[in-house]
């Protein structure tokens, strides 16, 4: 549900220098206003994540520094649990499965009702937004026996990426559904169509390149949405990341590793984000 | 798998000369197939289980079961840390937004705020709950908060940490649309700050606030992963009784106890979402 304004869009920033005409005096109580507002949501925001920092930072003694939670992420083995390094291998994994699933599912469908099928736009819309208003538990519960056909077959938690298609939908959705309207897919159809091109040029070599910052959002949100993945894995039972971070907190309180392991994917997402800014001021650079 | 079904789809549209024509809606299918099977089954399975007896029969009476004492319990369990921090999350993260709006639309402040909510909107989850518990939980860097483990004062402070930033997602678009001409007009016609906001402003601003607040409510109450870290001895709300509903199911009594509760979930969200939808479109009424 967060992400209903993707990351990488600002919103339009209406008022170009907005209160120019306002008064000296309002304009200097506006500005305390804002800088003690912005001090104090800073620190609410800063502080727990530098606290979780600096945990994971924290040696055999309190108080010490050592980076030995942050060697152990490499190496770590829980008690009855499979190795970290493992968990982080498969949700990278399904990070990727469930990327290329998400866009090989959305993109041509979107290309081509937008070109062909108009009419099932707006269904269209409603069962890609529709996995917002469905909890995940809820899905879980329905899932069960579904998963359990599954599960006669294959074993593997990538069998996961079948549902976190489905919890990225919306996300992915609405970046999709940004790129292919600031594009003129008409034209842009229609000029390639009365040059010979085929449907299949039309979709994947005149259109699609064209919506590539929406693609990289919604590549990017899907991305951060598997990482943080823990109520599905965790109730049928895999070992994704979350999930197995949990459980090793349940088993080893205060084990320093979680806390390192919690700031990597941190400031992972940090620079998943980065790139994702750069990407879009290219863009307005460009345009 | 998509891919080739619609571009075969294509394929054939484009040579009219062939027999066979398929309709263009069939390049939809894969779409919606995978839909049909992984979202629309599982919540159908939800909705009848719910209304059948363990042993398969048919049982409406099960509906009442949702006014149980302890079933009702967790509803309001829910309810209380699903109000309170939507109310917290919305009222900071509208003054928040207010404060960002009224800075330079370019400005570095603006961009920061922006791309850090986008983080923080999706911090959600078990390393948020670990990163208040070494703040302030029993071995707190920062302090000692008594009442960490309150429900619902600890866990609505934790939550209101996912929250503010979702609403300042929400709520910036319908401040931005807020015209300066509408305050320079009312300062003309005399009107203090007081009776701009209580006439002009707030008004123009109280459908997506609530609309706002809906959303953050929506959100907090399919939210589990943050309250399962944050304690797990103790059910509190609903997708927490859940979760203990399906793990212990080893006999079959218990498999529909769960989805009658995934029933009940999906109801108040539906109620709560057709609100946010109703506000929505009220509030976009002055603010294009």
């Amino acid at each position: 549900m967060a992400a209903l304004t993707s990351v990488g869009e600002t919103p339009a920033p209406a008022e170009a220098a907005g209160q120019r005409g306002m008064h000296g005096r309002r304009r200097r109580r506006l500005n305390i206003f804002r800088y003690v507002v912005f001090t104090l949501f800073g620190a609410f925001f800063l502080l727990p994540l530098l606290a979780m920092a600096r945990f994971s930072l924290e040696g055999a003694k309190l108080g010490t520094w050592s980076v030995t939670a942050w060697k152990q992420i490499a190496s770590y083995q829980g008690t009855g649990v499979p190795p970290l390094l493992s968990s982080i291998e498969i949700t990278l994994e399904l990070a990727v499965i469930t990327c290329v699933v998400t866009l090989a599912l959305l993109v041509p469908t979107m290309i081509w009702v937008r070109l062909r099928v108009q009419w099932l736009a707006r269904p269209m819309e409603f069962l890609s937004l529709l996995p917002l208003t469905i909890p995940a538990i809820v899905l879980v519960v329905g899932l069960g026996p579904i998963y359990n056909r599954i599960q006669h077959y294959e074993l593997s938690a990538l069998m996961l990426f079948w549902v976190y298609v489905i919890l990225a939908l919306p996300f992915a959705y609405r970046a999709l559904a940004a790129g292919l309207s600031a594009i003129d897919v008409e034209t842009l159809s229609e000029a390639a169509r009365s040059l010979g091109a085929s449907w299949f040029t039309v979709m994947f070599r005149v259109i699609a390149p064209n919506m590539r910052q929406g693609i990289l959002n919604a590549l990017l949100l899907t991305w951060a949405l598997v990482l943080g993945e823990f109520t599905i894995a965790f109730l049928l039972l895999y070992n994704n990341l979350q999930a197995e971070l949990y459980s090793i907190s349940r088993n080893t309180p205060n084990a320093g590793v979680i806390f390192s392991t919690s700031t990597a994917a941190l400031l992972f997402a940090f620079v998943l984000l980065l790139i994702l800014s750069y990407a879009g001021r290219r863009r307005r650079g460009r345009g | 798998m998509a891919v080739a079904a619609t571009t075969q789809t294509g394929a054939r549209a484009s040579r009219p000369g062939r027999r066979l024509s398929v309709p263009a809606w069939v390049g939809t299918v894969p779409f919606l197939a995978y839909v049909a099977v992984f979202l629309l089954w599982p919540t159908a399975i939800v909705v009848v289980d719910s209304l059948k007896n363990p042993n398969g029969a048919w049982a409406f009476a099960n509906i009442t079961k949702l006014g149980d004492p302890l079933v009702r319990g967790y509803f309001i369990g829910s309810f209380k840390l699903c109000l309170l921090s939507s109310v917290f999350g919305a009222v900071f993260g509208a003054i928040l937004a207010y404060a960002v709006a009224s800075g330079n639309p370019d400005g570095l402040i603006r961009r920061l705020y922006l791309a850090i909510s986008g983080v923080l909107a999706q911090f959600g989850g078990v390393t948020l709950a670990f990163a208040f518990l070494v703040l302030i939980g029993p071995v707190g860097l920062l302090f000692h908060a008594s009442w960490f483990y309150s429900f619902p004062w600890g866990i609505t402070l934790i939550y209101t940490y996912f929250q503010i930033p979702l609403m300042v997602l929400v709520f910036l678009p319908a401040i931005d649309g807020v015209k300066v001409q509408w305050r320079e007009a009312s300062e003309n016609l005399g009107a203090s700050a007081w009776q701009y906001w209580r006439y002009v402003g707030g008004p123009l601003l109280a459908p997506a606030f609530l609309g706002g607040t809906l959303l953050l409510f929506a959100n907090a109450l399919s939210a589990f992963a943050t309250i399962q870290a944050w304690e797990n001895q103790i059910a509190y709300i609903v997708p927490q009784q859940i979760s203990t509903a399906l793990s212990s199911e080893v006999g079959l009594s218990n498999v529909n106890v769960a989805d009658l509760l995934a029933l009940g979930m999906v109801i108040m969200v539906a109620i709560v979402m057709t609100g946010y939808a109703l506000l929505q479109r009220r509030a976009a009424r002055w603010l294009r």
